[in-house]
């Protein structure tokens, strides 16, 4: 019997785990996924906003500020990659500049400090890059970015040290309620739990309905991206938001934590909330519409496209809290935009309700740091060096594009919830985000990850469950 | 910092032939440095045969090829490095490398011959829409899987891409097992050599279908069939002219692009439309004492041309180290009407011993017409050529002689004419 089992391994689960690992508690995390961060959690903007946005007392508003405030010390203790590079949102047309002003209003009164509206003049120092026909914008000094999947695996492996379990490749198939506890069936057996916490993300209509009469609803936004080489990575230096027109919402243009230019992503309401694929027609329209931001969008230097689902509720807030006729469960739910954000201030939110349910003493043995897989590319030669001497698998470098060395692939796979797919090496090491896209090094990958894991390279997997690299040997076919 | 005379950055078939024809050349301190566990370069998973016609007339695969001339390094005694990266390479030709036994190592070299090849162009590069599951591949790491590791990326194939190595991996795929079910071209000629065409896909039975591409990707977790369409004159798909191909896998042959990201650190200019660094007749690059060969200089079809291009960078870099200098420039090479680019873009005719070899590709496909060469505007060659297409490059010799002829020459032009 577990105290607390989360459901969902994305930002939320993984930041709700961490949270209550500090105190001591038997907490399991059920993820249907192969690994941390399947979902929505891999594939959005990575933008830690600044808090403008959201309309003023909603759940989003607030836990998007508090959020905001905690990353500088999240992003040192859980050593993930965050960067408050500042966010523009830029006004095309001099007759929406009051339209900046009133959202500047917004986010004073949401909390935002220190925004302001900037003038042609002003922004074209700041971004030389930016089209002419920007007009003026909104500039918030507190808006950042970081890379969504590593501040995940980051808090999953801070959970996962203090003593929360993980259980991937389960997929809850039904919940039912006792008297003081929870029975949650999978695919993967049975579990007992004293209270279940909802962090199911696109499916947390479904895991709520199985036990809550109060249903919600959770619809699936599908959004493409554009993702762009390093050498194109610095055509903008803040996070370029565009003010609503007419036209409908814009895009936003943006470097990543790793230097690489973002553009998107869309908004479609889709049937099916698997459907991550990509289309022409979205990729088109999130050029087109980055060319209103800068001068010139470097077509040419794309190096992949790709789709995230936002888990968008309904109700057009987030839903946290215990379900009002299911005692003990508790949802965290229709978490999309600013959801990232908010993550670590939802999981503060959840520690609340449960402390007042469970009443858990401290874990005494709670450590909050987490130090994340050595980064031979951004070190300097004479780190190089030493960390080449101490082990000499940091001077074979695997992917050349991204120079990812063997030495951090062998500690991705046996740290703390290791890599045990090519995906899962790629998000914790960045090998084969390069501009050849593995081309080069997921040949090798494949192998390590078969020597390391004791395993046949025919039975490693691109993400888990039927995602097969391999069907055989050379001439199996042939004799069947 | 340890110094050497010339250092190359690579020890495939440019790297090797070009520390063969410095050593021949008198220089005794050579180093190459080699990112993977041998020697040869791509040319180790190259297992099917027709390397070699030119230069030792016979046909040979591809690592019988590498062979030849790493045998030819051990017995020259040329120093080299294996699973040792290039991190750094700046215009001062100070080489940072890494390596599991020496750690990060800094040299200076007098020379550096740039030898990294080129990579093949990702799925994202070209936006094919759809899924991203499992069981999508460029042709050159489904062809390491398969001739290198011995396992089969997939059973039933489609190849997106008539380059050279998708053809060649379509024979393969085909022999190892699986059923290559159509080989798919964007335009309307493959991109890739005649005899690979007749010899992979015509001898298999396998369909080229041209003025095609792939408009999406289905599958979950793996592959499980893609969409293709015709596409129309402006390369865009016609939606009534959509097939939908079962498959597990997806090879990608559609374009290889020069690997140039060290170059830039070390200030060498580009040229836009080969990837590869501008050179003049000698293979000297914008930046004296930094030389350029292969397919980092540009995408070569045959290996032959390679070395042979290799060789004379090698030779020039121990000319350099003698005493040589290559800056002057007297004559650009330009290109128009119907050709891309000529490698070099500038020649001083003092440096040229018989003759040069000017490469260029054609950007189109142009049958009966003739290809020209003008000195200052004088139409010195004109050559009948029953066919030029782009996926074949065209090599033509200008000798000592002409040169003699034209001593005022400022400018070479090279174009596709009629008559």
């Amino acid at each position: 019997m577990f105290d607390v089992v989360i459901i969902g391994a994305g930002i939320v689960g993984s930041s709700i785990a961490r949270e209550l690992s500090r105190y001591k508690l038997k907490t399991c995390v059920l993820e249907k996924g192969s690994d941390v961060a399947t979902g929505s959690s891999k594939a959005n903007s990575g933008i830690v906003h600044a808090g403008f946005d959201a309309k003023s007392g909603t759940l989003k508003a607030k836990l998007n500020v508090q959020g905001n405030i905690m990353f500088d010390q999240l992003s040192k203790d859980l050593d993930f990659p965050f960067r408050k590079n500042g966010s523009l949102v830029l006004c095309f047309n001099k007759k929406d500049i009051q339209k900046l002003e009133e959202l500047k209003e917004k986010g004073d009164r949401n909390g935002v400090s220190n925004l302001s509206v900037l003038t042609k003049e002003q922004l074209s120092a700041l971004e030389p890059n930016l089209n002419e026909n920007v007009e003026a914008a909104l500039y918030a000094p507190t808006g950042g970015i970081v890379c969504p999947y590593e501040m995940t695996i980051a808090f999953a492996e801070n959970a996962c040290m203090n003593g929360v379990e993980f259980n991937f490749n389960t997929e809850v198939t039904d919940i039912i309620k006792k008297e003081d506890s929870f029975i949650i069936e999978t695919n993967n057996g049975r579990y007992g739990s004293k209270v279940i916490i909802n962090a199911a993300g696109l499916f947390a209509d479904e895991i709520n309905n199985m036990v809550s009469k109060e249903k919600i609803e959770i619809k699936g936004r599908k959004g493409e991206y554009c993702l762009f080489d390093k050498t194109v990575g610095s055509l903008a230096r803040m996070t370029l938001f565009q003010l609503p027109t007419s036209m409908g919402k814009g895009v936003l243009v943006s470097p990543t934590v790793d230097n690489n230019l973002l553009i998107g992503p869309t908004a479609l309401d889709i049937p099916d909330k698997s459907d991550t694929t990509t289309t022409r027609e979205g990729i088109e329209e999130v050029i087109d519409k980055a060319r209103l931001t800068l001068r010139e969008i470097p077509v040419n230097k794309t190096i992949t496209s790709f789709s995230g689902i936002r888990a968008h509720a309904v109700k057009d807030d987030f839903i946290i809290g215990e379900a009002s006729d299911v005692k003990g469960f508790i949802n965290a739910a229709g978490i999309e935009s600013p959801g990232l954000t908010s993550a670590p201030a939802i999981a503060k939110m959840i520690e609340e309700i449960v402390g007042r349910i469970l009443s858990p003493s401290f874990n005494e043995n709670f450590n909050p740091i987490r130090k994340g897989i050595p980064r031979f590319r951004e070190m300097n030669n004479e780190e190089r060096d030493n960390l080449i001497k101490e082990n000499p698998s940091y001077g074979k470098v695997i992917c050349r594009c991204e120079t990812v060395t063997e030495g951090e692939i062998l500690n991705a796979i046996h740290r703390p919830l290791g890599a045990r797919t090519l995906d899962a090496v790629k998000r914790r090491t960045r090998a084969g985000m390069g501009r050849c896209q593995s081309g080069f090094c997921s040949t090798k990958i494949v192998s390590i990850l078969a020597r390391e894991l004791n395993l046949s390279e025919i039975e490693i997997t691109k993400f888990g469950g039927a995602s097969y690299l391999l069907i055989g040997e050379n001439k199996e076919l042939m004799n069947p | 910092m340890v110094e050497h005379e010339v250092i190359i950055i690579g020890g495939g078939p440019a790297g090797l032939a070009a520390a063969i024809g410095a050593r021949e050349e008198g220089i005794e301190d050579i180093l190459i440095l080699e990112r993977d566990n041998n020697l040869g370069g791509i040319l180790n998973q190259c297992i099917h045969n027709g390397f070699g016609l030119h230069t030792f007339k016979e046909e040979l695969t591809g690592p019988e090829y590498a062979k030849r001339f790493v045998e030819k390094v051990e017995e020259m005694h040329i120093p080299y490095k294996l699973n040792t990266m290039v991190i750094d390479v700046n215009k001062d030709k100070v080489i940072t490398a890494v390596n599991e036994e020496d750690g990060v190592i800094e040299l200076k070299a007098k020379a550096v011959i740039l030898a990294m090849g080129c990579r093949e162009r990702p799925r994202g590069a070209i936006h094919i829409p759809g899924s991203r599951c499992a069981g999508i591949y460029t042709a050159g790491a489904a062809q390491k899987f398969v001739n290198i590791d011995g396992f089969m990326p997939g059973r039933d194939v489609v190849i997106l891409g008539s380059g050279d190595i998708g053809l060649i991996m379509a024979r393969r795929m085909t022999l190892e097992g699986g059923n290559v079910k159509a080989v798919i071209e964007l335009l309307p000629y493959s991109g890739g050599l005649k005899r690979n065409v007749v010899q992979c896909l015509d001898d298999f039975n396998i369909p080229l279908k041209l003025s095609h591409t792939v408009v999406k990707i289905h599958g979950q977790d793996r592959l499980t069939g893609i969409t293709i369409a015709k596409v129309d004159e402006n390369r865009k798909p016609v939606k009534e002219s959509e097939e939908y191909i079962p498959c597990d896998t997806l090879l990608l042959s559609v374009g290889l692009i020069p690997e140039n990201e060290l170059s830039e650190k070390a200030d060498v200019e580009l040229s836009g439309v080969t990837g590869g660094p501008i050179v003049n007749e000698s293979l000297q690059t914008n930046v004296t004492g930094i030389f350029a060969c292969g397919n980092v200089l540009h995408v070569h079809d045959l290996v032959d041309y390679v070395s042979e291009e290799s060789i004379l960078a090698g030779k020039n870099a121990a000319r350099y180290i003698n005493g040589k200098t290559f800056d002057e420039v007297f004559i650009e090479v330009n290109t128009c009407d119907g050709v891309r680019y000529c490698v070099p873009k500038f020649i001083n005719p003092e440096n040229i011993t018989k003759s040069i070899s000017v490469r260029f590709r054609v950007g189109d496909v142009y049958k009966d017409k003739y290809i020209s060469i003008y000195f200052d505007g004088h139409r010195e060659i004109h050559i009948k050529k029953r066919i030029l297409t782009p996926g074949e490059m065209e090599t033509i010799k200008l000798t000592e002689a002409i040169f003699k002829k034209y001593p005022t020459c400022k400018e070479i032009t090279i174009k596709v004419e009629g008559e």
